[in-house]
């Protein structure tokens, strides 16, 4: 993988009225990468998407794409982009092949270049069997395939895609997942999305936005490693108060019981106290009989994040909607 | 660019049966008319020939025929322009036209050539009825021509007023029913200028109707064509500026 800088996102702000839906984002992708865009709903993920599909103005930022800036040259940059929004913006009275011979059109592709590129992208989101039909007529999986279609048909260098399995069956969803994937060969993709594990399925970076700022930049492999051992199950045959557990290490953030002598142990990372736990159990007869270190979800690390300012989440929600 | 814009707007009109109907309708309410006036022509033709300067059928049966079709396409054309753009921000395709490589004027300008061109379409089926007498005799060229110009230039009036407030909306009726408004109150504000008073006079000017009068009696007075191209730029120009607004906004 080459590590050419394709979308270079500084300091992105955009204010509603008095509410700043995002607020002074940066962040960069290079070539081939699927970087996923975490956030609970309201968070400003779609905002962002919005501007970095050139739909929205931004209040104050920058916006640069493979070194051509869009508010400058408009026109030369958004060819380089590719854009599913939430809802697929189809023209549900054309029929798939109407449709996609206006969006090859829409994107200026060269007359003798257009039916290759139809075919080329029918096939690739597997649209060969329907391509006379309504897209009024198509169920959700293949409205959405279509939606992707018109994202790519033009193989730009960034495919925008926002929340695009929201509302498909489950084979659907991994077939789209597939097909991200894919796509993440040769373009890059930025994927909006709540679902956690359609991250850790597609993506090679995640970035968490909360309240409209960037709380988490990190790779999956990063991620993974916070979710690791940061949290011990015990059994214990006799077991002492928490108090006395608790005493044990000044790296035991909390000790929870839950109850005939089995506790969950939280300390700080990569400080693991379970050698300190066997000693004592050994020397003091507590009758250790179950050591398990506990691995934390995305969820976990997600709702942490998101929720790390003591605010119920609802709250954030709607102060954001 | 704006070729692409404006065939994927008249395909979607002729995919609608809206635009059939609207078609089928204007066209059978103004050939009714048209038989009309062909009727008192051919009563009173004898009469008439007396007269030292007499009528010809260009005056008897275009002119009505035309000023009818005006108060016809008064109330069709909010129809048909109401789903220009209030139809794609509540189907959600506006997102596919923004991010595409095109600037917002060609976007304006495509949806409006892609209505010019479905009205060009209505117009040419109106015109069907006057080009029809010159199978049976002569017609006042010079009159027809300029109450064409009149006719076209107002059709092109009512679909860029109705185009500007298609993008205030998302409810395609309440652009229709703007519009509709808008227009009738244009239609008739020379009336408060023809009673007299203060500004009649702007008022006047201000009337869509009295530019298409003097074109129907066959004054080409450039100041007539000029006040519809500006008519016309106005609202394509305040078009893109309520989108660019909007992007800006949100």
């Amino acid at each position: 993988m080459t590590q050419e800088r394709l979308l270079q996102v500084k300091n992105l702000s955009r204010r509603y009225g008095a509410q700043w839906a995002v607020q002074n984002i940066s962040f960069e992708i290079n070539r081939g990468e699927v970087l996923g865009f975490l956030g609970p709903n309201g968070a400003g993920k779609s905002t962002t998407m919005q501007m970095v599909s050139a739909n929205l103005a931004p209040t104050t930022g920058s916006i640069v794409i493979n070194g051509i800036d869009l508010f400058e040259q408009p026109r030369a940059a958004k060819a380089l982009l590719g854009y599913l929004p939430e809802q697929p913006p189809l023209y549900r009275e054309l029929t798939v092949d109407e449709y996609l011979n206006f969006v090859v059109r829409l994107n200026g592709i060269k007359k003798g270049a257009q039916s290759r590129a139809i075919a080329h992208v029918k096939e690739r989101c597997g649209l060969g069997d329907v391509s006379g039909r309504l897209i009024a007529n198509l169920s959700k999986g293949y409205q959405q395939r279509v939606g992707i279609a018109q994202a790519i048909i033009h193989s730009p260098e960034i495919v925008i895609l926002d929340e695009p399995t929201v509302g498909l069956d489950p084979i659907q969803i991994r077939a789209i997942r597939e097909l991200i994937r894919e796509l993440g060969g040769d373009h890059s993709v930025i994927l909006s999305t709540h679902i956690l594990p359609e991250v850790q399925a597609t993506c090679d970076r995640v970035q968490i936005i909360n309240r409209g700022e960037l709380v988490v930049s990190d790779t999956i492999e990063g991620l993974m490693n916070r979710m690791h051992g940061s949290t011990l199950k015990v059994a214990l045959r006799n077991p002492p108060s928490v108090d006395e557990l608790k005493s044990l290490s000044a790296e035991i953030d909390e000790i929870e019981s839950l109850g005939e002598g089995h506790f969950r142990i939280h300390f700080r990372p990569e400080q693991s106290p379970a050698e300190l736990l066997v000693e004592q159990a050994v020397a003091k007869g507590w009758g250790l009989y179950e050591l398990t270190p506990a691995a934390r979800s995305l969820e976990d690390i997600f709702v942490d994040i998101t929720t790390s300012e003591h605010e119920p989440l609802e709250l954030a929600t709607e102060q954001e909607a | 660019m704006i070729r692409t814009i404006a065939m994927r707007e008249l395909r979607s009109l002729f995919l609608s049966p809206l635009a059939w109907a609207i078609l089928a309708v204007v066209e059978l309410i103004l050939g009714f008319l048209f038989l009309g006036q062909l009727d008192l022509f051919i009563t009173y033709q004898a009469q008439i020939a007396v007269l030292e300067s007499p009528p010809g059928a260009t005056e008897i049966i275009v002119v009505p025929l035309f000023s009818s079709a005006t108060v016809v396409l008064l109330l069709v054309i909010p129809l048909l322009t109401m789903r220009l753009i209030s139809d794609e921000r509540r189907q959600k395709t506006l997102p596919l036209l923004l991010s595409a490589p095109v600037s917002m004027t060609e976007i304006v300008l495509g949806k409006y050539l892609g209505i010019l061109a479905f009205l060009g379409v209505l117009l040419a089926v109106i015109l069907l009825m006057p080009f029809s007498l010159y199978l049976l005799g002569p017609l006042d060229s010079g009159l027809l021509f300029s109450a064409i110009i009149g006719l076209a230039l107002m059709i092109a009036s009512f679909a860029a007023a109705g185009l500007f407030l298609s993008s205030l909306t998302n409810q395609p009726t309440v652009a229709a029913v703007m519009t509709f408004g808008l227009l009738l109150l244009l239609w008739i504000i020379d009336m408060v200028g023809n009673a007299g008073g203060g500004g009649s006079e702007l008022l006047k000017y201000l009337s869509l109707q009295q530019h298409y009068q003097s074109l129907l009696r066959g004054l080409f007075d450039s100041s007539d064509i000029l006040y519809y191209l500006l008519f016309i730029t106005t609202f394509i120009l305040l078009t893109i500026r309520q989108l660019d607004a909007e992007r800006i906004r949100g």
